[in-house]
């Protein structure tokens, strides 16, 4: 049976949508097609302001525009026959790519077999035969940098870890995903077990390494349970252990878990916590790949950056590297959410832009409301209001406008989210997550997050901004590992952006985005009020007072500043101020 | 709690560790797993047969958000307060939560049924804001849902 989703894409013609149902429907009766085929009226179908749409499942054509005449040629062709109507379908450039997340939902994870059938394990298979310094070779053309947010090329990681004499050496999957807003790697890890484990195991004989650790959080139950699943499979074919694959190549996997600590992504973090240990940084140098775990060379590598691996081994070095733009060459695996219609894991090449990622992919925000900026690199980023999205996707591209590329969390923020908030919330976030060790992060942090609080109250100064600079510098430039030096980020780059906004709070009294509940009072337009009383109804401080003649009021005295009122209220009557 | 069979759960994981360096998180993750918290029994059990002091396996315990020093509800509820989740109105989830069962973040009610805790990120931003009870995941949720959330669980408490 075929179904037919429709939507009215804009929004308007809430009539004209249901006489399409309508029509269609009895359409089909009239041919004898009921059992045939279901028209379903759906919530959101993907596409946006293009007059009513029609999906046909399970072809999976979209068509749009549709108006009542021609359901006739639908049913005729796509129904009947299962052919496009080619007029009608959506002109839609995929502009997504799948590399790092290519099995996820096309695989079964938990099956090896699966894996194998969609070339897994050959490039792993060819890095055995190519030999570590060919592999290193290959990396280096593919250009592919560390996805979890600093970029630092793999291939040189790679390469100075085998530079290292040692009879022990370990690579380390770094699963400590943290960054509130981002899940690309349970996703992966979730999604498409093996190709990470193979990626791991080329590393590994990249550099000469016996021994891999998985590192994953604790909260990502599932994605643990599928990756050890995935490496007793592997044990039992041969693909782990000694002679892999009937080479010399001796490879071990086993898993660590993360205990609830974002310092741990931090390298020397995450190792002192695989040792068991609080997960306290250490200064560097040494560095990881000189000494790490257990005073042994590491290498730690992302969940992303190792799915990409096997590909690029599978596929060459120089096919990978034609993706995305110089110096940034790949894909990257973003996690569109916040005020986006479309939220979601979208995977693109380097180099799109990011109003096509936010608008193209995403469907823009919500209720034509306006945006305002996207948040990108979570507590370690900053903010890239709107006037530009047109900047291209890549490490430094993002690092120009004080943001980062990050782990990939993009955060979409709308008129109605406020600068001072949000870089409250991160920098809230940095300072409950400071392990306490160094004192820059630790008081820094702190009482930035005390000048914000201010701020956010209305009883911030002038002088309050320019301490929050000063201290972020020395935050900056003080702290001794990456959550430290990037707390200030999100609170520097709204500074820069959104400076009126900050001086709004602290001159003006007033929050532009009615965000700041200390800042903002409700009040209701008498004229516009019909007494419907919901507003009464929904407040939890029984502020509001009036019957459906005298219309509502809401004593200031009582009132909370909860906005509930606000939301709740259909004629626009609650003022807000 | 039976002391004896404590002390044999901690001897079954120790010995299934022993063999590994930097043991002492993994131990720690099996025991909460068998009890859903870390009982300080356990850990002075942990202390005696791993043989290292009780102040470095609590040097580690407090560190770690994961870990849970008191027993939990019968019920967990988590808020996510990750950035998709706050910024679509999480706080007034935990607001509602707070003000329908009296409870704190990170305790648990008086009767022992839910524990309230708020979490960075549940890794599904795309549900934002998301609440869950044990492994049921609500997502979408607004202010109005919660006290049927709350009501379902309390319901099936009732029942039994």
């Amino acid at each position: 049976m075929k179904r037919i989703l429709i939507q009215d894409t804009n929004g308007d013609q809430k009539k004209a949508l249901r006489d399409f149902s309508v029509s269609f429907t009895t359409q089909l009766r009239e041919r004898g097609l009921s059992d045939a085929a279901q028209v379903v009226t759906v919530a959101d179908i993907g596409v946006y302001n293009k007059g009513i749409v029609a999906k046909i499942l399970p072809e999976g054509f979209i068509y749009v525009n549709l108006d009542a005449a021609r359901i006739g040629e639908i049913i005729e062709k796509t129904i009947q026959k299962g052919e496009k109507v080619q007029d009608l379908l959506l002109d839609k450039k995929n502009k997504q790519m799948r590399l790092g997340l290519r099995n996820c939902g096309v695989i079964d994870p938990e099956s090896i077999e699966e894996y194998i059938a969609v070339d897994g394990y050959q490039g792993l298979a060819k890095a055995l035969a190519m030999g570590p310094e060919k592999v290193i070779e290959e990396m280096k053309k593919a250009g592919l940098r560390g996805r979890g947010g600093a970029g630092f090329p793999t291939w040189m990681k790679w390469n100075i870890t085998r530079g290292i004499k040692g009879d022990l050496k370990y690579i380390i999957c770094n699963g400590d995903e943290g960054d509130p807003g981002a899940y690309m790697d349970r996703s992966v890890l979730e999604g498409d077990p093996h190709s990470v484990i193979e990626g791991m195991m080329i590393g590994g004989l990249a550099i000469g390494a016996t021994q891999g650790i998985f590192y994953i959080r604790a909260e990502y139950p599932l994605a643990v349970a599928r990756i050890q699943k995935a490496i007793d499979v592997c044990y039992t074919k041969g693909l782990l252990g000694k002679n892999i694959l009937g080479s010399s190549f001796n490879f071990d996997i086993e898993i660590r878990l993360g205990a609830g600590a974002f310092v741990c992504g931090e390298e020397t973090a995450l190792i002192a916590s695989v040792e068991g240990l609080r997960g306290y940084p250490r200064p560097r140098p040494p560095f990881p790949s000189v000494k790490g775990l257990w005073g042994k060379p590491t290498v730690i590598n992302n969940v992303e950056t190792l799915a990409n691996i096997s590909y690029i081994l599978f596929h060459g070095g120089e096919a990978f590297g034609k993706i995305g733009v110089e110096g940034s060459t790949g894909t990257k695996v973003f996690a569109l959410t916040g005020k986006v219609r479309n939220s979601g894991l979208v995977e693109v090449p380097m180099g799109i832009t990011l109003r096509e990622i936010v608008f193209d992919i995403g469907g823009g925000v919500f209720e034509n409301r306006k945006i305002k900026a996207i948040q990108t690199g979570g507590p370690s980023g900053g903010v890239i209001p709107e006037q530009f999205f047109d900047t291209p996707v890549g490490y430094e591209s993002l690092q120009k406008l004080g943001s980062i590329m990050g782990s990939g969390g993009m955060i979409v923020l709308d008129e109605n989210d406020c600068a001072v908030d949000i870089s409250k919330f991160y920098l809230g976030f940095c300072v409950d997550e400071s392990c306490g060790k160094c004192a820059p992060c630790r008081i820094g942090g702190t009482q930035m997050l005390v000048i914000l609080k201010k701020i956010s109250e209305g009883k911030g100064t002038e002088d309050d901004l320019k301490k929050l600079e000063q201290i972020a510098q020395a935050m900056q430039k003080a702290s001794l590992c990456g959550l430290g030096q990037t707390a200030p980020n999100p609170v520097l780059s709204t500074l820069k952006y959104f400076m009126a906004e900050y001086r709004a709070h602290v001159i003006d009294h007033k929050c532009p985005s009615g965000k700041c509940a200390s800042l903002v009072s409700y009040s209701i337009n008498k004229e516009k009020c019909t007494g419907c009383g919901m507003c009464a109804r929904v407040c939890p401080a029984d502020a509001i007072t009036g019957t459906r003649q005298e219309k509502y009021t809401i004593d200031a005295a009582k009132c909370i500043s909860c906005g509930q009122c606000f939301d709740v209220c259909k004629f626009t009557a609650v003022i807000r101020q | 709690m039976v002391v004896e069979n404590l002390v044999n759960d901690v001897k079954e994981v120790v010995t299934r560790w022993k063999d590994k360096e930097g043991n002492l998180i993994m131990i720690l993750h099996d025991i909460q797993d068998r009890y859903g918290y870390v009982p300080r029994e356990a850990a002075l059990e942990v202390s005696r047969q791993s043989d290292s002091p009780l102040a470095r396996i609590y040097e580690v315990l407090t560190f770690y958000n994961y870990f849970k020093l008191q027993p939990p509800g019968r019920f967990n509820i988590s808020v996510c307060l990750g950035t998709a989740c706050y910024l679509k109105g999480a706080p007034a989830l935990i607001d509602e939560i707070r003000h329908l069962l009296h409870v704190e973040e990170g305790a648990t009610t008086k009767d022992g049924i839910f524990h309230l805790q708020i979490v960075r990120c549940l890794g599904c931003c795309g549900l934002a804001p998301v609440i869950t009870v044990d492994e049921k995941v609500y997502s979408a949720v607004k202010r109005a849902d919660v006290a049927g959330i709350i009501a379902e669980h309390s319901k099936a408490v009732s029942k039994n």
